[in-house]
């Protein structure tokens, strides 16, 4: 960090012209309202993939074998490469946080923009993964190959496609609002440097970041 | 905490019309639709929430028009009753009932009761509404245009693998209008803890609040696991992907077990805001302080967690093993006791008050009542050897329908009378208030009380044709509901009129206790003149007696 | 036509045990229901508006009250748990001299076939006294088997076997309904219970065209799919015989494909039959191969379930355990070793995982 001018406090509003909207008393209230806000809907978010991920872990125990004979097709290595991109990724969205913060707008520009890329890898690597499956007629319900993989393996194909799936979604939709911040950033349209907006955002990020490291071991590395 | 000024912003605070408040302040259809207020976010749901609930109630209409006989004839085959009564289901269920009282009463009163000029995310709470409608509207395109035979439960395999209908349209609608419930929920909890006004500590909120609360806790944390499991009956339908087909190893229970951890609590999302209607309705017209008020608010939080274990009630005899059946069974009983100690302390709140039969009282009271029923009767269902037999029988229609009806209907009714004045500014007709509320309550009575019976007797649900011995309960039970739809559409007439030719309603008709009586009726835009700093606990009723007689005699003293 | 019941026919030793607590519920419902209404409008009325009543002495709360609201509901609620626990015990008990009919449920009928060959559709013919077990599976969706008067209902569901047992104590014919919405003409998938003189019943069945035994069916088919050409007793293939499995242990291996993994025993019920003829490299016996092929999708339910009544027929007797068919299959999630705590049966599905 080159900003050795920055306030030792960690008390970033208040001090600035950020707008604080009519119906809040204080930019104090208005910051807290936002980060429960958000901590509110990562617990929905928790539920969402718990009820899927509920449903696998029933599965992945009652039909043990099959789900550990399905996961050997999987690559290992891939995934733990994606799993450091993506924590890479992680550290940027950190770093941008830290630049809104400090309004120092170039940088959380530039750190957006890592982001953006690392997590622009993560998704290139997955679907290079998925195109993979799809020559080894893993895709249930495009050509799955009940001869090749018997029994219940398909169980297995399904809840990691849906998994991975929604997984994906969510970084697409986080890649695509980073894309968005980064723009208004660069043209100073937050009051008060977008820090609170982009504060939120990296919340979002490290929430589907820490979504993969749950998924790396479950889907991967259960026939360990 | 600091005291800031406000950022100087004209566009933010509109200026509001000295006599007509929130309303006064722009009649343009634009000022409507790109609202932030929370008070016309309310409304906008109150005119949406009506017509699906009207939609619904046609709905409901046709499948008791075809049950009148015991042979088909209203519906020309039994695909258009089913099709009609998932409309019903679906409709009621999703865009009334879950919404129905936070999105109405809640977005318009928890500001106002906590001392805040707006909720949190005001421009979030419009976008919820518009999601409500998209979601709303493109469902009833699904279900309309296409139709949909499936109830609104959506039991696999039979929506993933057999119905040709248009699940995955009604599934989209239903996994959009959980958005907007998770967005309302979101705005709920954040505003609940961040924008109290001084002096308005925890346990000064009230039940009302704390209802919603509870609500919004279920919410948050249900909804996300129904949308989940909705976009896996999609996938399964589009892909085969076997997740719950047992063609593929998959288990169509799991689809049970998961929609049933979502709409079992669903249940309390209808019905826990209404205990805090009540809970304002009984307190303001006894004139007292409620009883229990810590055991009132900690019943809430109970059920709302309660509520999340007791899914498997609903699953009986579906050959889930006995064990888990068990666990449920207990659970469901335990569930219980805190709905029991609510209507224990509305009763004790009656005791030694001073009770007028104003309208908004005459639904309370009727909610006690029926409430009381539907609860009970459930512990018929929660009973693993009675459930056998009535499960999936017109018994369990009578239940749900005593408390989705009989309790949130009604709360819902006697919510609108009770804070009409505040939302309008406009007194209605007492006249027929109250034969709207007698009206509702004998003609539901007569349409579900025979329910009951027909279920132990042995009616399945969800029947087009039914066995001749079951017409004399049915006839019963069509002509209840006649009459329960003349008493719905009564309010339907009055209260609009009321804006017309009511009264003129002071800031507080009811001479009740709480912030939002302290406003103008309707409210200025900003809600308060001055922001409010609380000094007492709810419902203080007796407080406000002694300051109201000391003000008569010093101005006796004075004249 | 002005006779007005409220309940319906009795007519198995169900019924009158499931009146008795419904009656308790509803005797205990009433009083609630009573007393709240009449102290809801006797204080409203003593204490209305305007009304002399004494008012002095007011309470906010009361901790003593509120314990008698919680302590009583809550004692109340889990003795008429326990009732109807114990009710419910008997319901999924089948005694173990119970007859085995078979039911297909597919949309939009019943179809029924008896152990001594006779088959019926939206039927079901039943000797009075006599304990009945049915084992019910369907070919589509989910449907319920529902018969008011003996006050039984069990979800039938595809891929599994589900059972229901009653015993008749009332000659007549009863109604049968399917009670899960199967779709378009759910409300016309029923017909009728008769339950007969024992004499008559047999009667009844001679006078079926279809006299063939479902086991004698089932050795016919056991030859026909080529079981027998492995499970037969000269083959040269190692395949486990099948005399003495049902009813009794198998030791299966914990990982069927790994012969080294240890084993566990579960008991040989209906489910698994079907399980290991559908998936056999599922559940793998200890000391043989996995070599089976799948039968999956060219057995017919019908086939399947006479074959089942034959590896039955040559078996040690059905087990009467309670867990055995409504005991935990697959994907309901309890863990399996409840059952080991309570020792209640270990034979069930979920233990076969």
């Amino acid at each position: 960090m080159s900003s050795a001018t920055a306030p030792a406090h960690d008390n970033t509003f208040g001090q600035d012209d950020t707008y604080l909207y009519h119906h809040f008393d204080d930019l104090h209230q208005q910051h807290e309202s936002s980060s429960l806000g958000m901590w509110a809907f990562l617990a929905t978010e928790v539920l969402f993939f718990g009820g899927v991920l509920g449903a696998f872990a029933i599965v992945q125990t009652l039909h043990a074998p099959a789900m550990r004979a399905a996961s050997h097709h999987l690559d290992v290595l891939l995934g733990a490469i994606n799993t450091g991109v993506l924590l890479c990724s992680s550290l940027a969205m950190a770093l941008a946080v830290r630049a809104a913060q400090l309004r120092q707008d170039r940088h959380t520009v530039w750190l957006l923009i890592a982001t953006i890329v690392l997590g622009s890898a993560f998704l290139g690597i997955k679907a290079y993964e998925w195109i993979h499956d799809y020559h080894e007629e893993l895709v249930p319900g495009l050509n799955f190959n009940q001869e090749r993989y018997p029994g219940r393996q398909i169980l297995f194909w399904s809840f990691y496609f849906t998994l991975t799936g929604i997984h994906a979604l969510h970084m697409v939709i986080g890649i695509v609002i980073m894309a968005i911040m980064a723009v208004l950033v660069w043209r100073r349209w937050f009051t008060g440097g977008g820090a609170t907006q982009i504060e939120m955002l990296g919340l979002y990020w490290h929430f589907v970041d820490i979504v993969w490291v749950f998924l790396y071991p479950i889907l991967y590395l259960i026939n360990k | 905490m600091s005291h800031e000024p406000q950022a100087d912003d004209p566009r933010l605070v509109e200026e509001s019309d000295p006599k007509l408040g929130y309303l006064g302040s722009d009649f343009s259809i634009k000022s409507w639709l790109l609202t932030t207020d929370h008070k016309r976010i309310a409304l906008l749901y109150l005119a949406s929430i009506t017509f699906f609930f009207i939609f619904g109630g046609v709905a409901a209409s046709l499948v008791r028009m075809e049950l009148m006989t015991p042979r088909g004839d209203v519906f020309n085959a039994p695909d258009d009753y089913n099709r009609t009564f998932t409309i019903h289901g679906v409709f009621m269920v999703f865009f009334f009932l879950i919404p129905g009282v936070p999105a109405v009463l809640g977005n318009f009163l928890l500001p106002l009761m906590i001392g805040a000029r707006d909720l949190a995310f005001p421009r979030i709470n419009l976008l919820s509404w518009y999601i409500y409608m998209l979601g709303g509207l493109f469902t009833m395109y699904a279900l309309v245009a296409g139709g949909v035979d499936t109830g609104w439960t959506f039991y696999t395999p039979y929506s993933t693998m057999f119905s040709n209908t248009q699940v995955i349209a009604a599934a989209l609608g239903i996994f959009i209008v959980g958005f907007s419930s998770i967005l309302t929920a979101l705005n709920f909890i954040v505003t609940i803890h961040t924008m109290r006004a001084p002096g308005m500590t925890w346990l000064r909120l009230p039940l009302f609040i704390w209802a919603h609360y509870a609500t919004s806790l279920i919410i948050v944390l249900g909804t996300p696991v129904l949308a989940i499991t909705i976009v896996l009956v999609a996938v399964e339908r589009v892909f085969r992907v076997g997740i719950f087909d047992p063609a593929y190893g998959g288990d169509p229970l799991l689809f049970q077990h998961l929609f049933w951890f979502y709409s079992h609590p669903a249940v309390y999302i209808m019905i826990l805001p209404s205990f805090g209607v009540i809970s304002e309705i009984v307190t303001a017209f006894a004139r007292r302080k409620i009883f229990g008020y810590s055991f009132m608010a900690g019943a809430l939080l109970a059920i709302a967690v309660l509520g999340f274990l007791v899914w498997g009630h609903h699953m009986f005899v579906s050959s889930q093993s006995m064990y888990a059946g068990l666990i449920f069974s207990v659970l469901s009983f335990l569930v219980a006791v805190p709905s029991g100690i609510k209507v224990f302390n509305w009763t004790a709140t009656l005791y030694k008050g001073s009770v007028s039969f104003r309208t908004p009282m005459l639904y309370a009271l009727g909610f006690i009542g029926l409430f009381t029923i539907g609860g009970l009767t459930g512990l018929v269902l929660s009973t693993m050897a009675t459930d056998v037999h009535v499960h999936d029988t017109y018994f369990v229609v009578a239940h749900f329908h005593y408390i989705m009806v009989g309790g949130m209907v009604m709360a819902y009714l006697g919510g609108l009378h009770f804070w009409w004045p505040k939302m309008t500014g406009r007194m209605y007709s007492e006249f027929w208030g109250a034969l709207s509320a007698l009206t509702v309550f004998i003609g539901f009575n007569l349409t579900f009380f025979p329910q009951f019976i027909l279920g132990y007797m042995g009616m399945p649900r969800r029947y087009y044709e039914y066995p001749e011995e079951f017409q004399v309960l049915n006839v019963m039970s069509t002509a209840g509901a006649s009459i329960l739809a003349v008493g719905y559409l009564m309010p339907l007439i009055y209260l609009p009129i009321s804006l017309l030719i009511g009264k003129v309603a002071n800031a507080n008709p009811w001479a009740a206790y709480g912030l939002e009586w302290t406003t103008a009726s309707p409210p200025p835009t900003h809600n308060f003149e001055e922001i409010p700093i609380v000094t007492g606990g709810p419902y203080d009723y007796e407080l406000q007696d002694r300051a109201d007689q000391q003000r008569e005699v010093q101005e006796q003293g004075i004249v | 036509m002005w006779d007005f019941p409220l309940f319906p026919q009795s007519a198995s030793t169900h019924a009158p045990k499931v009146d008795a607590v419904y009656i308790g519920l509803m005797i205990v419902s009433a009083a609630f229901t009573l007393s709240f209404a009449f102290f809801v409008l006797y204080f409203a009325v003593k204490y209305r508006r305007g009304s002399r009543a004494d008012r002095s002495g007011i309470q906010d709360s009361n901790p003593i009250a509120e314990a008698v609201y919680i302590t009583v509901p809550t004692l109340l609620g889990i003795g008429l748990f326990v009732w109807g626990a114990l009710v419910y015990f008997e319901l999924v008990s089948p005694p173990g001299d119970a007859v085995d009919i078979y039911v297909i449920g597919k949309q939009w009928m019943w179809k029924a076939q008896h152990p001594e060959g006779s088959k019926e559709i939206n039927e079901l013919h039943v000797p009075v006294g006599q304990p009945v077990r049915l084992v019910m599976t369907s070919q589509d969706v989910i449907h319920s088997f529902y018969i008011p008067a003996f006050r039984v209902k069990q979800d039938v569901l595809p891929g599994r076997y589900t059972t229901l047992w009653f015993q008749p104590t009332k000659v007549g014919r009863y109604r049968l309904f399917c009670a899960e919405y199967c779709g378009a003409e759910h409300s016309r998938m029923g017909g009728w219970v008769t339950v007969m003189e024992p004499s008559e019943y047999e009667e009844w069945l001679e006078g079926s065209s279809e006299q063939t035994g479902m086991a004698v069916a089932g050795e016919a088919l056991f030859r026909q799919y080529h079981c027998s050409g492995c499970h037969g007793g000269n083959s040269t293939v190692k395949a486990p015989p099948l005399e003495g499995v049902f009813g009794g242990p198998v030791p299966l291996l914990n990982d069927p494909a790994d012969p080294n993994s240890g084993v566990r025993i579960i008991q040989a019920d209906e489910r698994y039959l079907r399980d290991s003829i559908l998936r056999p490299k599922d559940e793998v016996v200890a000391g043989y191969e996995p070599l089976m092929p799948s039968f999956e999708g060219q057995i017919p339910e019908e086939d399947m379930l006479k074959l089942v009544a034959y590896i039955k027929s040559i078996g040690r007797g059905r087990t009467t355990r309670p867990t055995t068919d409504r005991g935990m299959q697959d994907g309901e999630g309890a863990p399996s070793n409840i059952t080991e705590i309570m020792g209640m049966g270990t034979g069930n599905g979920g233990d076969a995982r």
